[in-house]
C-alpha cells in the first residue's frame, strides 16, 4: 500500500535521507528506529507531504504521491501524529476532535464519532477543557484522538510514547493492540521497551538509510544494528 | 453557539437598535456627522478584525481594500449615476484584488511575518500610483483620477436602483449605523460556521488542519476576501459619506490607525475593533477641541499605557475580569 523508490532529501548537501526503499503492506504495524539524525524523521516526514523529496518516488494506495500537499495525502486517508502534539489550542477537546471529523462525516455523524473518540481515549470528562491548558500526555491522547476519528486506512504516529507516563503508554499500547489489524501504522519510536511491546517488523534507519528490515528479534540479534545504533538500548531491551 | 449566546446577541441587537435610533433624537448635526463616519471606519475595523483575529492573518494594510473600494465606489457611481452599482463594484473589485494578492502569498507559502510586510506595501504603492496618475490620461469613463487631488463631487447613496433618490443626512447616518450592526451579525454567524470554525482552526495550528486534509491556503483565501469585500464597501459609505475620495486613504498613518484600533479593542473578538475605533476616534474628535492638550500627545501616552495594562485589548480583559468575578462567586 506504501512504497518508496530510491528516496532522497539532501539539506545543503548532506543527504539526510539517501536512497531508501522502502514497502509496506496492508494491516501492518511498523516501527522505525534509529539513532538522531538517521534520517527517520526527513523520512517520515516525506511520506506526509510536509518535505518534498529531492528525487526519487512515493506510491500511497497504487497512486503517486511524491511532492503532494499535506492535505491531500491526508485526504487520501493518512493520519499523521507529529512528534510534538500539534493541536489547535485555542480550541476545546471536543471541537478538536469534531473538527477532523467533520472533514469527511455530516455535522450528526460527526459529532456521534466524536463522542466515541472522547469516551474510547476517557476525555469525555475534559470535552469542553481548551485542548492548551492540557498536560502533555492528555495532548497526546486528544491528538491521536483526532486521528483515529476519521478512521484512517494509514497512520503515522511520530514518538507516540514521548512524555507519557508509564500509565498512559500502557492504554497507548493498548489502544494500538484494539486497533491492529483494523488499518495500517508506521510507528517512529526510541522507547526499546515499547517497540517490543508493539513490533511486529522494524526497519532500523542509520544515516540515511534502511540499516536492516526485521523481525524484533531478529534486529535486536542483529550484531550491525547494536553496532550502529542499540548499543545500551539493546542490552536493557533484552 | 449555545442558548445562552443566542439570547445575550438577541438583547445586545435590539439593545443597539434603540440606541441607533435614540442617537439622533439627543444629539446635534455635528456629532451624528461624526457618529456616521466612525460606523463606517469600524466596519473598516471590523474587516481587520476577521482577517487577523479570527483569521490569523497579519494584513498590516488592509486599508487598502477600503481605498479600493472608495475609488471604485466613486468612479462606477459618477460613471452610471446609479450608487447600486458603486456599491456592487466596491464589494467585488476590493474582493478580487485580495483574491490575486492572497493567491500569490498563500499559495505561494508566504509566511505570517512577510505576508504582513507585503500586505503593509499595499496601500504604499496604491498611494504613490494614485499620486501619480494626475492628468487627462487617467480617466475612467467620464472621472479623472484626479492623482493628488482625488475625486470631488462623489455622488451620496441612492435607494437602490432609484438614481435620484438620495438619502439624506439622516439616511447616511442610518445607513452606516446599519450596517456596522448588519456586518457585525455577519461575521458573528461567519465565526460559528463551519467554515469560520476552519479558519480559526487553521490560525490556531496551519500544519494540523494540513494534516486533517483541509487545504490551509483556500481558507485563508475566503477569509482574506471576504475582509476586502466587507472593507471595500465600507470604503463606499466613506466616499458618499464625504462626497469626495482622496490617495489619504492609501497613507501610512491611515493604515497605522486601523490596526491601532484593533489592538486597542481586542484582537480575537469581534466587539473589541468596534469599541477600540470609536472610542479612539471619539477621543481624537474631543481632544481636538480642547486646547490645553495636544491631541498626538495624548493620544500616544494613552496608547503606551493601554500597551502596558492592557495588553489584550479593552475587550479580552474586561471578558477576562468578569469571568473571575463570575467564577469567585
Amino acid at each position: 500500500m506504501l512504497e518508496t523508490q530510491d528516496l532522497w532529501r539532501t539539506f545543503g548537501g548532506v543527504a539526510a535521507v539517501a536512497g531508501v526503499n522502502f514497502s509496506l503492506q496492508e494491516g501492518e504495524l511498523r516501527c522505525l528506529i534509529g539513532a538522531n539524525g538517521a534520517g527517520k524523521s526527513t523520512f517520515f516526514k516525506m511520506l506526509t507531504g510536509q518535505i518534498k523529496p529531492s528525487s526519487g518516488r512515493i506510491r500511497l494506495f497504487g497512486k503517486d504521491v511524491t511532492g503532494a500537499q499535506p492535505f491531500a495525502i491526508a485526504r487520501m486517508g493518512v493520519g499523521v501524529k507529529t512528534q510534538v502534539p500539534n493541536l489547535f489550542n485555542q480550541l476545546s477537546v471536543h471541537e478538536n476532535i469534531y473538527l477532523s471529523a467533520r472533514r469527511t462525516m455530516a455535522d450528526a455523524q460527526a459529532r456521534r464519532a466524536t463522542h466515541e473518540m472522547l469516551e474510547r481515549i476517557q476525555m469525555l470528562e475534559h470535552a469542553q477543557t481548551l485542548t492548551g491548558t492540557l498536560a502533555h500526555g492528555h495532548r497526546q491522547w486528544v491528538e491521536l484522538g483526532m486521528i483515529l476519528a476519521v478512521r484512517p486506512r494509514l497512520v503515522l504516529l511520530d514518538e507516540p510514547a514521548a512524555g507519557m507516563t508509564v500509565g498512559e503508554v500502557e492504554r497507548t499500547i493498548a489502544l494500538l493492540e484494539q486497533l491492529r489489524g483494523q488499518c495500517t501504522f508506521i510507528v517512529v519510536e526510541h522507547d526499546m521497551h515499547f517497540i517490543r511491546r508493539i513490533a511486529e517488523r522494524v526497519t532500523v534507519f542509520h544515516r540515511g538509510r534502511v540499516l536492516v528490515e526485521d523481525t524484533m528479534e531478529g534486529v535486536l540479534r542483529n550484531e550491525e544494528v547494536r553496532d550502529a545504533y542499540l548499543g545500551q538500548h539493546g542490552k536493557e531491551a533484552r | 453557539m449555545g442558548g445562552r449566546d443566542v439570547r445575550t446577541l438577541i438583547i445586545g441587537v435590539i439593545g443597539a437598535l434603540v440606541l441607533i435610533f435614540a442617537i439622533p433624537l439627543f444629539t446635534e448635526v455635528y456629532t451624528l456627522y461624526n457618529l456616521t463616519v466612525f460606523a463606517v471606519l469600524a466596519i473598516l475595523t471590523l474587516s481587520l478584525g476577521l482577517v487577523w483575529g479570527m483569521g490569523g492573518i497579519i494584513a498590516l494594510g488592509q486599508s487598502a481594500f477600503f481605498g479600493v473600494g472608495a475609488y471604485a465606489y466613486a468612479v462606477v457611481t459618477l460613471n452610471l449615476g446609479d450608487s447600486t452599482w458603486g456599491v456592487l463594484a466596491a464589494i467585488v473589485v476590493p474582493a478580487l484584488f485580495a483574491v490575486a494578492l492572497g493567491y500569490f502569498t498563500f499559495f505561494g507559502r508566504i509566511s505570517d511575518v512577510y505576508f504582513a510586510v507585503i500586505s503593509l506595501t499595499v496601500p504604499l504603492i496604491l498611494l504613490s500610483l494614485i499620486n501619480t496618475a494626475s492628468g487627462p490620461a487617467y480617466q475612467i469613463g467620464k472621472v479623472n483620477i484626479g492623482g493628488y487631488n482625488g475625486i470631488p463631487a462623489v455622488p451620496p447613496l441612492n435607494i437602490p436602483f432609484m438614481p435620484g433618490t438620495e438619502l439624506s443626512f439622516d439616511g447616511m447616518y442610518y445607513m452606516a449605523a446599519l450596517s456596522l450592526l448588519a456586518v457585525y451579525l455577519l461575521l458573528r454567524v461567519i465565526v460559528v460556521s463551519r467554515f469560520g470554525r476552519t479558519v480559526i482552526a487553521v490560525r490556531e495550528n496551519e500544519l494540523r488542519a494540513e494534516l486533517l486534509g483541509y487545504d490551509a491556503r483556500l481558507y485563508k483565501l475566503g477569509v482574506f476576501c471576504i475582509g476586502a469585500a466587507i472593507a471595500g464597501f465600507a470604503g463606499a459609505l466613506y466616499a458618499a459619506w464625504g462626497s469626495s475620495i482622496g490617495p489619504g486613504v492609501f497613507s501610512m498613518s491611515f493604515a497605522a490607525q486601523v490596526v491601532v484600533w484593533v489592538l486597542l479593542g481586542g484582537l480575537g473578538t469581534l466587539l473589541g475593533p468596534i469599541i477600540g475605533c470609536f472610542l479612539v476616534q471619539g477621543l481624537t474628535t474631543w481632544l481636538g477641541g480642547v486646547s490645553q492638550l495636544n491631541p498626538e500627545i495624548t493620544l500616544g501616552a494613552l496608547f503606551v499605557a493601554a500597551v502596558l495594562l492592557i495588553p489584550s485589548g479593552i475587550v479580552p480583559a474586561l471578558r477576562n475580569r468578569l469571568t473571575a468575578r463570575v467564577k469567585g462567586k
